[in-house]
């Protein structure tokens, strides 16, 4: 014990000990590189998303329906996000790629459910069946415990400004066109409502259904909007396709 | 080292302070712990060596044994895949209507369409397969089919669904509403026909005429159904909707006749899953069912 360089760090480190600022300023430096060796890469690697065909921004409709999940607290039972496990790709299809929620503010993750994931649910089953689950869960599946939403049907869908809503997201970094902005009122009700023109609805947002939602043509209501949205979850990018298949199986490091 | 000193009993170094005659021992750390200490760092290199880990400029480093979430997923798959070929080409192979001759098959076959049925049908034919009267799904346990009932007709329905869209083939049928087209004594003349189809009540001779003019041309002179249509039998016990004066007229829940909609499989299952299902099918509801749906 009497090596003189174990007495000098000894006496360093008791020095750090004893002088409060000093301990602090050390520690933050220390906690600051592991925060940016964890967070920073991912601002420049390349394949935190990798890139794919097809997905897009929401539509008017379905923003406003995703509002109706959020508002009513859908994701505290519900995930969105199929993790690459075979119980989970067996069950709900293809596990689901970052960018398939690149748009979504806030994201809609999760591996905690009391539901089943929604990332897929898009098209496997009915409008009508949504719409009759929806207002009573217990009648299509008795050993459900989802509470009844039937008060969907019956309120009108207020969006007190689309544009707004567009805009916002905008700011965020969704690549909603002028155009888009524009025409975001008449498309909140066109998609729906098949008296009203849909105009270029289908072009701007490839792959949008068009068609009355919860079985009331004459009426825009909040069921219109959720189940549009319902419908469109999974339904954008051909995670199937070969070109998709293709580039995830030649990926690596993840 | 003028200040160390030895505590006597135990043979430590003391640290130096000293509070109201109490001394701190600068007792060493056991040595299990620090070799498990140790062990661990140099587990955490290997681990960073050998696997994805150090997020670089251009991705994350890949690791010396080329690991990968997806990869490994994409392995079990094709393992699961394989263990299931074997059977799947044996079924294949034997006509739909030959498999119940070989037991064993028939058994698996059963299996995976029992798997399939609670990942695809369960959510509107409900785990026990009796349907809902209240919503309009068919009970697939009773002896009553709208489409037919032997297993290639159950195939088709199957492969081309019930009112799919995009789909040529499908079936299609779709009563429409007589609420505007029949008055209200009309409505109520029919509906007693209807019920005496199935041997509840008088009948109405009214009723009758109007049923012949109206409704025959589907359900049958007899109203026995026409499974071609998809027209249930209105002359047996089992009813779609329900059989009292309410539930069952047709003209007032006329066009909630479109209402069910049986999704095509195809578009979720593969050919190897489709033919358990469309075979397993029967087996499946003819014993009673020992599992029940998975938990949602």
């Amino acid at each position: 014990m009497t090596d003189p360089v174990v007495e000098e760090t000894v006496s360093g480190h008791a020095r750090l000990e004893r002088n409060v600022t000093l301990l602090g300023a050390v520690a933050l430096v220390t906690v600051a590189i592991g925060g940016v060796v964890e967070i920073a890469p991912l601002f420049w690697i390349d394949n935190t998303i990798e890139e794919v065909d097809g997905m897009r921004p929401y539509t008017p409709l379905e923003q406003a329906g995703r509002d109706i999940y959020v508002r009513e607290g859908c994701y505290t039972c519900h995930s969105q996000m199929i993790r690459p496990f075979r119980d989970e790709v067996e069950r709900y299809g293809h596990y689901s790629l970052a960018a398939e929620s690149m748009y979504d503010h806030p994201f809609q993750w999760g591996s905690k459910r009391t539901g089943p994931d929604l990332a897929r649910v898009g098209g496997r089953y009915s409008d009508e069946w949504h719409v009759q689950h929806l207002q009573n869960p217990q009648s299509v599946v008795p050993q459900s415990i989802m509470p009844q939403y039937g008060f969907l049907s019956e309120t009108s869908l207020h969006v007190p400004d689309a544009e707004e809503m567009l805009r916002t997201l905008q700011i965020v970094g969704v690549p909603y066109s002028e155009e888009d902005l524009a025409n975001a009122e008449q498309d909140l009700v066109a998609q729906a409502d098949p008296d009203v023109p849909a105009g270029d609805l289908e072009e701007r947002y490839p792959g949008a259904q068009v068609r009355d939602f919860d079985g009331d043509p004459d009426r825009l209501t909040e069921m219109d909007a959720l189940v549009a949205y319902l419908q469109m979850l999974g339904t954008l990018v051909d995670v199937n396709s070969a070109a998709a298949q293709e580039e995830l199986a030649t990926e690596t490091g993840r | 080292m003028g200040n160390k000193r030895v505590d006597e009993p135990t043979g430590t170094e003391f640290v130096g302070h000293e509070w109201d005659g109490i001394e701190e021992l600068n007792t060493p750390l056991p040595r299990w712990w620090l070799w498990t200490f140790y062990a661990t760092v140099i587990w955490a290199l290997a681990y960073v060596i050998a696997f994805p880990a150090w997020p670089m400029v251009e991705k994350a480093t890949e690791g010396m044994l080329g690991w990968t979430s997806r990869g490994q997923l994409a392995a079990e798959m094709s393992a699961a895949d394989q263990a299931r070929a074997t059977v799947r080409e044996e079924i294949a192979q034997v006509p739909l209507e030959r498999l119940s001759e070989n037991a064993p098959l028939m058994q698996q076959a059963v299996a995976g369409g029992r798997a399939a049925f609670q990942v695809n049908c369960i959510q509107c034919h409900g785990s026990g397969a009796a349907g809902s009267q209240e919503l309009g799904y068919p009970n697939l346990n009773d002896d009553d089919w709208l489409w037919g009932g032997d297993i290639r007709a159950i195939e088709y329905t199957l492969t081309h669904g019930i009112r799919q869209a995009g789909d040529p083939e499908t079936r299609t049928s779709a009563m429409p509403a007589y609420a505007g087209i029949f008055s209200t004594e009309e409505v109520d003349s029919v509906v007693d026909h209807v019920l005496s189809l199935s041997g509840q009540g008088e009948g109405n001779p009214a009723g009758a005429a109007l049923f012949e003019q109206n409704c025959a041309i589907c359900h049958g002179a007899d109203g026995t159904g026409l499974r071609e249509f998809g027209a249930p039998n209105l002359s047996d016990a089992i009813w779609l909707r329900g059989s009292d004066r309410v539930a069952n007229p047709e003209p007032q829940n006329g066009h909630d006749a479109q209402v069910g909609r049986a999704a095509r499989s195809s578009h979720h299952l593969d050919a190897g899953c489709l033919c358990p299902l469309a075979r397993g099918r029967r087996r499946l509801l003819g014993s009673r069912r020992k599992s029940r749906g998975r938990s949602r």
